[in-house]
Order: structure tokens, then sequence, then C-alpha cells
């Protein structure tokens, strides 16, 4: 067997992998083995390469690449393994927006190098494509990544003649990428590139910051096409299969997410989620509340016989998760039902509220679906609110004019009394006023969900 | 247009298929290590920067791919240890806390 042909067959190992790491990670029980095979897979694709031949020569500049990846893993493994759980989604928005950029890089150096020799005009729609859209996941995922990290509002941007301004620039692109095709102008292809920049950013600013997860999932989808669009260009079957593969599960993914917020994609996507202040929530502002201190909040709960927990972005936050968990010990030692009530989009990505409350060592089996959590509810004294606001809004089932109208919610108001803990009346990541508060089922505890939760132990461990 | 792309436009098409098929099924609490995972498959995109530079022949494409290189080792890396990270969290811990409870119970 030639060299070529082994390296050939490796690769070809290497894109199995990465279908099974795939089918993997879509089952709890596998999903770490899937990652860990997919790793294994990049790792002998990425040796194998030190061996191919290009051009009819071994690889150059062996030491550059070397360096290079030395830099990136001194980069990338700290960042990874020390940022606080709650920065998860941003990391992810980061990783891609470089995967993004390091296929639009490879795309024009590519383009760089075979320019002289007037390739085919597909061979330069190829590149063109990855150009295109490996910027626009990079620059999206820059944007995504300052409003995750709060640099910038997590608000949606708008400004008049918005969806006008992004198409006049998505045809701007395309009409500059005709005029490559036609003249081969190498000028143009930066051009080009500062248009798909602008797009990038153009397209990800009216997209509010509660929507930044499935965005995310769809800059993930592109570059995983701008992969695919290069694997054309080099001529790799790996890189066309690892490409489309992400590419076409990541749209499956995107919809299946806006699906589990109750939203279609395109209305994630275009209708600049939460910038509209709707009519009812305009005089609400002034409606009295009743607030109570933690020891109240621990003597309701004393006397309770079920409470349900629903947790959101401020337990993350606040990094009270491990002091929930004593409060639900706490009450379980007084023969108190405890179970948590899950959003499917609690956090600020599906599965956030999973992985915290693993990582504070909550059981699994109190952990209850949105379905079963609604029908549990009905059962219970409490409804203990820790963070979390737009998942527990009943405007989304009885405001017609709200912009979450139409999402699933827990019911939280089904239950006998609810407590929510708030750190101010703000409203939640959605900028939507909540109408839980003023029920008059409800007793808000003013505070860090952190201090209010360790006052209610210790009043309830008193009691 | 020759052989080449037929085949590569071949591999693409069954692969979009094969991309559907196999995460049609998800729960939703495995859409976030999902996305991660997948992010960091893209990152395969490595082994084209080193392609790229390994095939360079000029300044300008050097320095290109050198950033790729770069860029996509940060994707690759990044990818699979926040993935890990995540998925750290569903590993045996809920098991061990239900074998406590058979423990006690038996």
């Amino acid at each position: 067997m030639s060299r070529g042909t082994l390296i050939d067959l490796l690769y070809l190992v290497s894109a199995t992998t990465f279908i099974l790491a795939l089918k993997g990670l879509g089952s709890p029980k596998r999903a770490r083995l899937g990652n860990i095979i997919a790793a294994v897979g990049m790792l002998i694709a990425v040796v194998a390469t030190f061996f191919k031949q290009v051009d009819g020569h071994s690889l150059h500049h062996v030491a550059l690449i070397l360096i290079a990846m030395a830099i990136g893993v001194v980069i990338a493994v700290p960042t990874a393994r020390f940022v606080q759980m709650t920065a998860m989604p941003q990391l992810v928005a980061i990783f891609n927006g470089v995967g993004g950029g390091a296929a639009a890089l490879v795309s024009i150096t590519e383009f760089v190098h075979i320019h002289s020799s007037r390739p085919a005009t597909y061979v330069t729609l190829e590149v063109l494509l990855g150009v295109l859209i490996g910027t626009v996941s990079f620059s999206g995922s820059a944007i995504a990544f300052a409003k995750l990290q709060e640099l910038m509002t997590g608000r949606p941007v708008t400004y008049p003649g918005q969806q006008v301004l992004n198409a006049i620039f998505g045809l701007a692109g395309l009409v500059v990428i005709i005029i490559i095709l036609v003249n081969g102008q190498t000028l143009l292809l930066w051009i080009l590139l500062i248009i798909s920049f602008i797009l990038g950013i153009a397209f990800v600013l009216p997209i509010g910051g509660a929507d930044v997860p499935v965005l995310i999932s769809l800059l993930n989808s592109f570059t995983g096409l701008a992969v695919a669009a290069s694997g054309f260009t080099l001529g790799s079957n790996l890189l066309i299969v690892a490409g489309t593969l992400v590419g076409a599960s990541g749209i499956l993914l995107t919809r299946l997410m806006s699906k589990a917020m109750g939203r279609s994609l395109s209305n994630v996507l275009f209708s600049a989620f939460g910038s509209v202040i709707t009519a009812s929530a305009g005089g609400a502002d002034q409606r009295p509340v009743r607030s109570g201190s933690p020891e109240d909040a621990a003597v309701l709960l004393s006397f309770a016989s079920r409470v349900a927990i629903i947790p959101g972005y401020g337990l993350a936050v606040a990094q009270a998760q491990h002091v929930l968990r004593e409060l639900a010990e706490e009450l379980e030692a007084k023969g108190i039902d405890v179970f948590y009530a899950i959003h499917p989009v609690a956090g600020r990505m599906p599965g956030h509220m999973n992985v915290l409350l693993a990582e504070a060592n909550v059981p699994y089996e109190q952990l209850l679906e949105l379905d079963e959590a609604n029908s549990e509810i009905q059962t219970a004294d409490v409804a203990l609110v820790v963070g979390a606001n737009d998942t527990v809004n009943p405007a989304a089932k009885d405001d017609k004019t709200s912009p979450i109208y139409g999402m699933p919610i827990i019911n939280a108001d089904m239950a006998e009394n609810v407590l929510f803990f708030k750190r101010s009346m703000r409203p939640g990541f959605a900028g939507i006023e909540n109408e839980l508060l003023y029920n008059p089922k409800t007793t808000l505890v003013f505070g860090d969900a952190k201090d209010t939760l360790t006052k209610i132990v210790a009043a309830v461990k008193a009691s | 247009m020759g052989n080449a792309l037929l085949q590569y436009a071949t591999v693409l098409m069954l692969t979009i298929f094969v991309g559907i098929e196999i995460i049609a099924k998800v729960p939703s609490i495995l859409h976030t290590p999902l996305m991660s995972g997948s992010n960091a498959i893209h990152g395969v995109i490595l082994v084209g920067s080193m392609l790229v530079l390994g095939s360079a022949n000029t300044t300008p494409e050097t320095i290109l791919g050198f950033l790729a290189c770069i860029l996509a080792t940060l994707n690759v890396v990044g990818g699979f240890v926040v993935t890990d990270r995540m998925l750290e969290m569903f590993k045996a811990k809920p098991k061990t806390a239900a074998a406590k409870k058979d423990e006690v119970a038996s």
C-alpha cells in the first residue's frame, strides 16, 4: 500500500469516528465516550497529515505548523479548562468563531496559492463560498461572544431599515462573487472579505441575548459548511464529510432548539425578539408586590409538604447551586418532597441547568423535564423560583402581544404559593415584564440568590 | 468539471442525510454538548490549515497559513476540552447517588 493510500485510509477512519461521535453525543450514556472518540479520530487525522505529500513534495514549514499548534494548545487548554461554567456558551461561541476564521483563512490562502494558475470557475466558487461563510461565522460569533460576555448590550440592536440594509449587504456579497467568477479580480476577494465581515455583524446585532444559543448553533452549522467548502477546494473527503456532518446536523439542531422555545427559526433570527415593549408591560411598573424576608421564606418552606424548585440563569450567576442542594436536603430531612422543574431553555443554553445541578450532586431523578414538571407542580405547596424569569412568565400563555407568546413555560402559578428570588425588579434577559411577580400567590425575596439561600438554610435548620 | 468534483458532490449529498438522520432524536438536555461537540469536529479544518501552510510558497501564504493553524488548533482543542468538561457533569454522579439510596434502602 502506498503512503498516500494509507493516509486516505486513516482519513476514512477519522471521518467514521466523527459520525460515531455525533451519534454518541445524542445519548446521555455514550455522550462522553462519543466526544473522546472524535478527539482520537482528530488526532489520527492530524498525525497522518504530517506524512502527506502536497504538490508532489512532503509538507513544508513543519516547524511552523508545530509552533502554531503549540500556541493554540497553550491558549485553548487553560481557557477551556478554567473558565466558569456560566461562561460556557461564550466559550463555544468563540471556539466556533475561530474555526470559521480558520476556514476562511484556508480558503484565502488556497486562492492566493492557485490564483496564478488560473483555476477553473468552480474551484474559485468553492474558495469564495468558503471565505464568505467562514468570515460571517467568525464575525457573527465574535458579536455573539460580546453579547453573552456582556461586553455589549444583550438586547437586540435595531436601527431603521435594518432588514433592507442586511439584504443589500447579502446581495453585494453575491454580486462581488459573480464579478470575481467572471473576470478573476484578486483585489475583489478582499472586498468580499470585508462585506462578509460586516454581514456577520449585521446579521447578529438584531438578535436578542436569550436567543443567542440558537444563533451559535446556526453559526456552528455555517462553520461546518465553510469547512466543507474548503474540503472541495483542497480535494479532501475528510473535510467534506466532517464539515457537511456539522453543517447538516447543525441546521437540524438549530431548528430543534428554536422549537424547544416554541418559536420558529425565522422568528428567532428576524424578529428582533425582546425589543418591543408591549402595552401591557407599560403600566405595570408601579403596581404593588409582596416581598418577604428569607426567614419568611424559610417558614413557608418548612410548612410545605411538596416543593418545586425552578432554577434559571440567576442561579448560575450567583453560583448558588450548592447552597440550593443543601436547602433541598434540609427540606427532605424534614420529610418534604422536593423536585426541580427544568425548563429546556433555562439558563443561557439548553441543558445549562442540568449541568449546573449535576455539578452540585443533585440526584438525576429529582430533575423533571417541562411536561412532567407541569403536571407535578399542581400538587406543590411552594414553587421556588431561583434566578428564573422568562421561563415562568405567564405572558407566554395569556398575552398575545408578548414577544414570548407561545413559548412553553413552567406553570409556577399553579402551585399553592410562589417564592420568587430576585436581585431587583428588573425584567429578565428577554426584557419582558413578568406578571407572575404581581400574582397574589407570589412572595418576592430580594437579594443575591446565594445570600438568600444561605439565610434560608440557616433558618430552616434552626426551626 | 472532473470526476473528482462529482465524487466530492456524492460524498456531500450522502453526508447531509447522515448528518440529519443521526441527531434527529436528541433529548434537549444534550443540545448544548452536541453543539459543542460538533463545534470541535469542524475543527478538522486544522488538517486543511496544515495542508495550506505545508504547501505555502510565498510569505503571505505562510503568514495566512500560520494564522489558520493557530485558529484551527484553538477550535479543535478548545472544542473537545469544553465538551468534555460539560459531559463530565453528566457522568456517573447520578448513578452513585442512586446507588447510595439503594444501599440505605437495603
